[in-house]
């Protein structure tokens, strides 16, 4: 049994703060209104976090928002009492659940980015809520948001409130975004995928920022999340919902060691890594090689410096860092997309036109692109039939019946079945498209796939699924794929070589097992560290080691002198590493990182 | 057709009635010559004639059936403004989605000749380019067609840039498809329905443009019937307590109405939004 370190010793865990009773919420479709939370029962004492779990369409943000008396647009309570501290909010009038909203409840969205007003500075809207509730006067409620910043350690807070939204950093605006939750001292509030959209390294940032409020300052938290790692260091109660449905409720201990039902296991397994072990390939040929690439957008600093890559056929290499690493900048400029200010693109032998409009259909074919937002990536008024059709018969001319028989192979090879072939991307779900997306990229016969993010946006469960059928189609069609991801996780369980990147610039580069076993590079290390475990306990461990207290909450800066990484870098050695260019370190063969310390001196 | 009665029947009553009256509009002008008690164009009376057995509405300034000039007029003011608003259509979203879709230089020029159109004002503009060349019809369709065409340019070239940027888009240039196909099958379907909602309206400033510019004396010239005209010629009545002439502004007014419902119920329906009900 873990200790339960979330627990805080002063903790007052006595009197029920929500108690929420056969809530039942339905939600307007096209076939009329329909039960989306289906009776759920929740009680939460003062001072104590929530925590619920679930995939999409779960009901988990529905019921986040009843518990502040709250229905979305096409959502209507029909049924259940919501009692917070007394008031019973679903039948309180309008004006008198206003007041309590964000004064006694507050809510902290998913993307902050698009939660603040970009035209307000960020110290104004936080003085907002407290003068419109005449807490505060104007000139109180700015002291109060100074001090808030102040204590979460916030770079600046004298004056980082007086910036736009666009301003700061994304992990920045979303630990404002909890400070303006705290601007009235709230009883309770409700974390809606706070960390979802972030970086690892930025999701411990603001992750401790939550921490710190709401545990120290012992106030109640309702925390939605699909994520059982991120919420384990935070729940002391875990609730799993699916289809609007209670599946399983228990302490986040209980949950984690001995979930009782079989969905919550799925959960737990689809969070758990699973280590991809890697073939030996009998005469490994190049595929794709990048030769010292430099590239940049318009006028703008090099986004890449000097990035050389080569992908074997038939292994999956992958790219990892942080948003600003430049990885999707680098897929831009093997498809073409950017053509890149130095260095070469080979395909096999042959050096590929840098520009899109000047490479061959056949170059073209070879090189296909999956996307992280299968969303954008599909058009909504095309039928699936058309999305994946469209490349067999622009690439490989298959008209009519021979083509309608590929399409339905094409299902088949990616499960689904043939009824789906006059579907509308409305008409799928997440995963689903992402699949269409799947086949619309094998349509075109390629060699190489370009998988951008490919999981990020979907549920753990689903996005297993999906990775489980990228490996499947690369057993069966010997497929090679450069994976760009910030999920270390997700790296792990597909990849065989790894390339860090940091700062458009290769940090280290090998395959998975010498790149992460140990790893070597510090900022592999902040990575890997970064990544949640399951297990309680986990945030504060990770909180103290160098690497964290190093690297954590700071942002990725491009330089052309030194190296990127120096100011981060827990073993950085002053004057030098900010001046001059890490050298290449091999410890084996194929193994390579810039650094300048040695292998054996970054081992002790 | 059961599915258009279907569509009918799930619209609210504004746009029932609009439709109805544009059906009744277009089932008058179609039907002109069958409609119309007399000719055109025919002297029939006095000039000025009260409403009687024979005369329905009355005679005009010059001693015409006003219901049969009502009817024709129908027929020859809609028509035009339709001739009108679908060229300004093609014209203004092909090259408004040719811009979005190539921006550049290409969007640059473009882009910058509309701004130079919209700058003068649009009733100066007409009036300059029909006393230089005359009013012959062809004048007057490419003028008002090219004044609307940069209107919907704008509206085109704003919303195919939304649709340019998505990752489907990126992913059929990826493919290597060509332009054209780009244009045509990714950016198009997205973009139908503000562009239809856009030609209701398009529609009736044309109809109104066209009816200021008769009244000027610019517009469809005599003897052949318009509402503009029609009202500026009979115009005195009014002065003698007589509404006759403000029947065809009436039939335009009307007109207006009924589009401007059936276009709200496009917007709201192709913009997604659900009846909280």
């Amino acid at each position: 049994m873990l200790v339960d370190t979330n627990k805080n010793s002063n903790k007052e865990v006595s009197s029920t703060l929500l108690e929420v009773k056969g809530l039942r919420i339905e939600g307007l479709s096209e076939k009329g209104w329909q039960e989306i939370v289906c009776g759920v029962d929740l009680t939460l004492k003062r001072g104590e976090i929530l925590g619920l779990i679930g995939e999409s369409g779960a009901g988990k943000s529905t019921i986040g928002l009843a518990a502040m008396g709250y229905a979305r647009d096409g959502c209507r309570i029909t049924a259940g009492e919501i009692i917070f501290d007394g008031i019973e909010l679903h039948s309180a009038p309008e004006n008198e659940k206003r007041k309590l909203r964000g004064t006694r409840i507050s809510y902290v969205a998913q993307s902050a980015a698009a939660a603040f007003n970009p035209a307000h500075r960020l110290l104004e809207q936080f003085a907002e809520g407290p003068v419109d509730h005449g807490v505060m006067s104007r000139k109180e409620a700015k002291e109060k948001g100074r001090a808030l910043y102040r204590s979460l350690d916030l770079p600046d807070p004298d004056n980082i409130g007086e910036r736009w939204s666009h301003q700061v950093s994304g992990g920045q605006l979303q630990r404002m975004m909890v400070a303006m939750a705290m601007s009235c001292g709230p009883d309770l509030i409700v974390f809606d995928e706070p960390t979802t959209a972030l970086d690892v390294t930025t999701q411990i940032e603001v992750l401790k920022t939550i921490k710190e409020i709401v545990v120290d300052r012992n106030v109640a938290a309702i925390y939605i999340t699909h994520d059982l790692a991120v919420v384990a260091q935070l729940a002391d109660q875990l609730m799993v919902l699916r289809y609007g449905n209670l599946v399983e409720v228990n302490s986040t201990g209980q949950i984690l060691e001995a979930p009782k039902q079989e969905y919550t296991r799925d959960l737990l397994d689809a969070r758990t890594r699973h280590e991809k072990t890697t073939a030996q390939i009998s005469n490994p040929e190049i595929l794709l090689s990048i030769d010292n690439i430099t590239a940049g957008y318009g006028k703008g600093p090099d986004i890449l410096q000097e990035v050389s890559i080569s992908v074997e056929r038939g292994r999956t290499v992958a790219v990892v860092g942080e948003s600003g690493s430049g990885k999707s900048t680098l897929a831009r400029v093997i498809t073409g997309l950017l053509p890149p200010r130095s260095g070469d693109i080979r395909f096999q032998t042959d050096i590929l036109p840098a520009a899109l409009a000047q490479r061959t259909k056949q170059q073209l074919q070879k090189t296909q692109m999956i996307y992280q937002l299968p969303d954008v990536a599909l058009n909504p008024r095309q039928r699936v039939r058309d999305v994946i059709g469209r490349p067999l018969s622009f690439y490989l001319g298959l008209r009519g019946k021979e083509k309608e028989r590929r399409i339905i192979e094409l299902l088949e090879q990616i499960e689904l079945s043939e009824k789906y072939i006059d579907r509308l991307p409305d008409e799928l779900s997440g995963g689903e498209k992402q699949r269409v997306c799947i086949a619309r990229a094998l349509a075109a016969e390629p060699e190489l796939i370009v998988c951008d993010e490919v999981t990020s946006a979907l549920d753990t469960i689903v996005a297993k699924a999906i990775l489980d059928l990228l490996q499947k189609l690369q057993h069966e069609l010997q497929l090679t794929y450069l994976f760009i991801s910030h999920d270390l996780d997700t790296v792990a369980s597909i990849a065989d070589q790894v390339v860090v990147l940091y700062a458009g610039r290769v940090a280290e580069q090998g395959s998975k097992s010498a790149v992460f076993q140990p790893p070597f590079h510090p900022y592999t290390r902040l990575l890997l560290s970064s990544v949640p475990e399951m297990k309680q306990g986990w945030l504060e461990q990770t909180l103290t080691t160098r690497e964290a207290k190093a690297g954590i909450a700071r942002e990725v800066k491009i330089t052309k002198r030194g190296c990127p990484f120096a100011e981060r870098c827990p073993e950085a050695i002053s004057e030098i590493c900010s001046n001059e260019r890490p050298p290449l370190q091999t410890p084996a063969s194929g193994h390579f990182f810039a650094c300048q310390h040695t292998p054996e001196i970054l081992l002790k | 057709m059961l599915n258009i009665l279907k569509i009918f029947s799930s619209a609210p009553w504004s746009a029932k009635f609009g439709m109805v009256v544009i059906l009744f509009y277009a089932v008058i002008s179609i039907f002109a010559p069958f409609i119309a008690p007399y000719g055109e164009t025919e002297l029939l009376g006095r000039a000025y004639e009260v409403w009687s057995d024979k005369f329905l509405l009355g005679t005009d300034n010059l001693g015409r059936d006003m219901l049969s000039r009502l009817i024709y007029g129908a027929r020859n003011t809609i028509g035009l403004a339709l001739t009108i608003t679908l060229i300004a259509f093609v014209l203004g979203s092909l090259t408004g989605m040719i811009a979005a879709a190539l921006g550049g230089w290409v969007d640059q020029v473009l882009s910058r000749i509309v701004d130079v159109l919209m700058s003068i004002p649009s009733l100066i503009f007409a009036l300059l380019i029909l006393s230089i060349f005359g009013t012959a019809m062809p004048y007057l369709i490419a003028t008002i067609a090219i004044l609307d065409a940069t209107r919907v340019f704008r509206l085109a070239r704003a919303t195919a840039m939304n649709v340019a940027v998505m990752d489907y888009v990126e992913v059929a240039r990826l493919r290597g498809e060509k332009q054209g196909w780009v244009i045509r099958k990714e950016i198009l379907p997205n973009i139908t329905a503000p562009l239809l909602a856009e030609f209701g309206l398009r529609f009736c400033f044309v109809f109104l443009f066209i009816s200021a510019l008769s009244f000027l004396g610019l517009g469809i010239q005599p003897p052949t019937a318009d509402w503009g005209s029609m009202v500026r010629d009979n115009a005195t009545l009014i002065a003698f307590d007589d509404i006759t002439p403000l029947l065809p502004a009436g039939a335009i007014a009307l007109l207006t109405v009924a589009m401007n419902f059936v276009v709200d119920w496009m917007l709201h329906k192709s913009s997604g939004l659900k009846d909280v009900g």
